[in-house]
């Protein structure tokens, strides 16, 4: 049971991370976070670089749907706009890693801005149409912009290289996405402990009382557009540095739907379920793959029993989820530290 | 007593509905003003007018000397004109606390990038916030055991009173109430009343309040104004209101037929 953490400070009482408890139990998960790469086969590696990527994508349309309540289909295109953005600036300038993939979240950022502009008129359905338009587009320019985009080809880049390293393997992207993960993650929990923040989710609760309140609703929304497509950038720029290929098919619009549905299963406006959502929907068909085949030994058709079942047990679980948790896994997670603070006791 | 706010010759209409036709009066400053009439009289119309969201066809409104027409209601929320409205307007997803803080939002600058580092400037702004909306607000509302609770979980009083701190915490000059007791019961009216008179005498702040409650009203108010059918039939001191026989008409009605034809159709001839 959780006692003794009465705070003396207005300071202490708005940190994240209020007792000490939680501090261990994050200390015992960064340092997790860390050693992994050590310990795990190339596939586990693999599959961890992919969450980190998804983890910072969901992020930003989290910042987006599930803090200021604007539907987006758009995500694919805007990690699209990051990953094209970085293979060419590799390709054509010499100009180090980072600063590819901060324009790379800039460039996105000001498609973002550009996108959003509808959303001042339009909400709800028609917003995600807007949006959607707008993927539509830009996969049009990624397949047709052959000059620079290479057309169907796509572009091929040159590994990364960072202080005199190159990263080649897995091993080594996992440390890059990662830690940038961690620091996406830290820096949009920020925003919602100040003023932007707490303007995002008026908008979504009650935009007329929000402009009461003296917020610009357009500078906002604006706002809330650039930062996720910042996001989704940075995280299609790590997308193309990982696979070291972006072609159009490479951020299909079914991409923006798979966000959408992260979002969504991990709780919609709660950061923590933006990564349990995209952790979720990474690992469950590689999870499902594995039982496959663990199940093979004994049902020598089970491959090909399950392989057409895998989408629809897929779909089935998050059909599951907006049933049962319509807070996502983020309530599951509160729920189960809810028991653990107040036991032995009864909640 | 000079006025802060001044409305002159306001007209209003939907298509044909008339909300408001010619409406003026006066609120003087640092008063408890309330504008009284039945339902559908005009009032939170007029209420719409002033903070912006409706434009009207007709007339002008004077903030501390100054036609608001034009402002955005963002900017006339930084000028000083806070509101609450009749059907409570709270972000359910939010908690007490951050209700509350956003309304101090106009007077905060950090910007996007300090947000995002919570660092500097940024963070302090957020814990001088955070000390004048606790000592200041919360304390003075008497709201401070709820304060972590999400607004979604409290009771009708408790929430109207969550709205009255928020606009508490954006400072300001005039504070418009749209029916801050209505379904409240006897103790919380009792309490709402009370603030209400401790915000004029502490803050200094105007307040100008829409209201049913008469009993509250006349024991509070210092200046009422009475619209009914989108005109200003009176205004004055709360013992003149109540003896006014077109406030007493127009609240209970009247038995002569004839005066209600006409009202409903001036062109009527008696017959």
């Amino acid at each position: 049971m959780r006692i003794g953490d009465a705070k003396q400070s207005y300071e202490a009482d708005e940190a994240i991370w209020t007792s000490s408890t939680q501090k261990i139990w994050l200390a015992i998960f960064l340092l997790a976070l860390a050693v992994f790469p050590f310990f795990a086969d190339s596939y586990l590696l693999y599959m961890g670089c992919l969450v980190g990527i998804a983890v910072i994508s969901t992020t930003g349309l989290n910042i987006l749907t599930g803090f200021t309540g604007l539907i987006s289909l758009g995500q694919a295109g805007f990690m699209g706009v990051g990953g094209y953005t970085v293979a060419w600036l590799s390709l054509n300038t010499a100009l180090p890693f980072p600063v590819t993939l901060l324009l790379a979240g800039l460039l996105a950022a000001a498609v973002g801005i550009l996108v959003g502009l509808p959303s001042l008129r339009v909400k709800g359905l028609y917003l995600a149409i807007a949006t959607l338009a707008a993927s539509v587009f830009l996969h049009f320019i990624f397949a047709q912009w052959e000059s620079v985009t290479g057309g169907m080809g796509g572009l091929s880049l040159e590994p990364a290289h960072l202080f005199g390293l190159t990263l080649q393997s897995d091993f080594e992207m996992y440390f890059v996405i990662v830690p940038l993960a961690v620091l996406m993650v830290l820096a949009a929990k920020n925003v919602f402990r100040t003023r932007i923040g707490r303007a995002f989710i008026a908008i979504r609760d009650r935009d007329i009382s929000a402009e009461i309140l003296g917020i610009n609703l357009l500078r906002y929304k604006l706002m809330s557009f650039a930062l996720s497509s910042f996001y989704a950038g940075v995280a299609g720029g790590l997308f193309a540095y990982f696979y070291r290929v972006v072609t159009p098919e490479s951020f299909p619009l079914s991409m923006s739907i798979f966000y959408l549905a992260a979002v969504i299963v991990g709780g919609m406006g709660n950061l923590l379920g933006g990564i349990l959502g995209a952790a979720f929907m990474t690992l469950i068909p590689e999870v499902l793959n594995l039982l496959t085949a663990a199940l093979t030994p004994f049902y020598p058709n089970a491959p090909i029993f399950m392989s057409p079942m895998l989408e629809i047990i897929f779909g089935a679980l998050i059909v599951g989820f907006l049933i049962f948790e319509p807070h996502g896994l983020a309530e599951i997670w509160h729920r189960i530290r809810r028991f653990f603070s107040l036991w032995p006791f009864r909640n | 007593m000079s006025s802060i706010l001044e409305i002159n010759n306001l007209s209003l209409s939907f298509g044909g509905v008339k909300a408001l036709q010619d409406v003026s009066f006066r609120v003087p400053e640092n008063t408890v003003t309330t504008v009284i009439g039945p339902n559908g009289a005009g009032k939170t119309s007029l209420f719409n007018c002033i903070s912006g969201f409706y434009t009207p066809q007709q007339g002008t409104i004077r903030y501390q000397g100054e036609v608001l027409a034009g402002v955005k209601p963002p900017v006339r929320a930084a000028m000083g004109l806070a509101r609450t409205f009749q059907n409570i307007a709270l972000f359910r997803g939010m908690t007490v606390l951050d209700n509350i803080k956003l309304g101090a939002h106009v007077h905060m600058k950090s910007g996007l990038l300090g947000s995002l580092a919570y660092f500097g400037a940024a963070r302090r702004e957020e814990m001088a916030v955070r000390q004048h909306v606790e000592q200041h607000i919360i304390d003075f509302l008497e709201i401070d055991h709820i304060r972590r609770k999400p607004v979604a979980s409290l009771s009708y009083g408790l929430q109207k009173r969550v709205e009255l701190a928020r606009a508490l915490a954006m400072r300001p000059k005039v504070l418009m109430l749209d029916e801050p007791v209505a379904g409240m019961n006897r103790e919380e009216k009792e309490d709402m009343a009370r603030f209400i008179l401790d915000i004029r005498e502490e803050w200094g702040v105007t307040v100008l309040m829409v209201e049913h409650d008469m009993s509250m009203v006349m024991d509070i108010s210092d200046h009422i104004a009475v619209l009914n059918f989108g005109q200003v039939i009176t205004e004055g001191l709360p013992s003149e209101v109540q003896n006014n026989p077109e406030v007493i008409e127009a609240y209970l009605g009247t038995s002569d037929m004839d005066s209600l034809r006409k009202k409903l159709n001036p062109e009527y001839e008696v017959a």
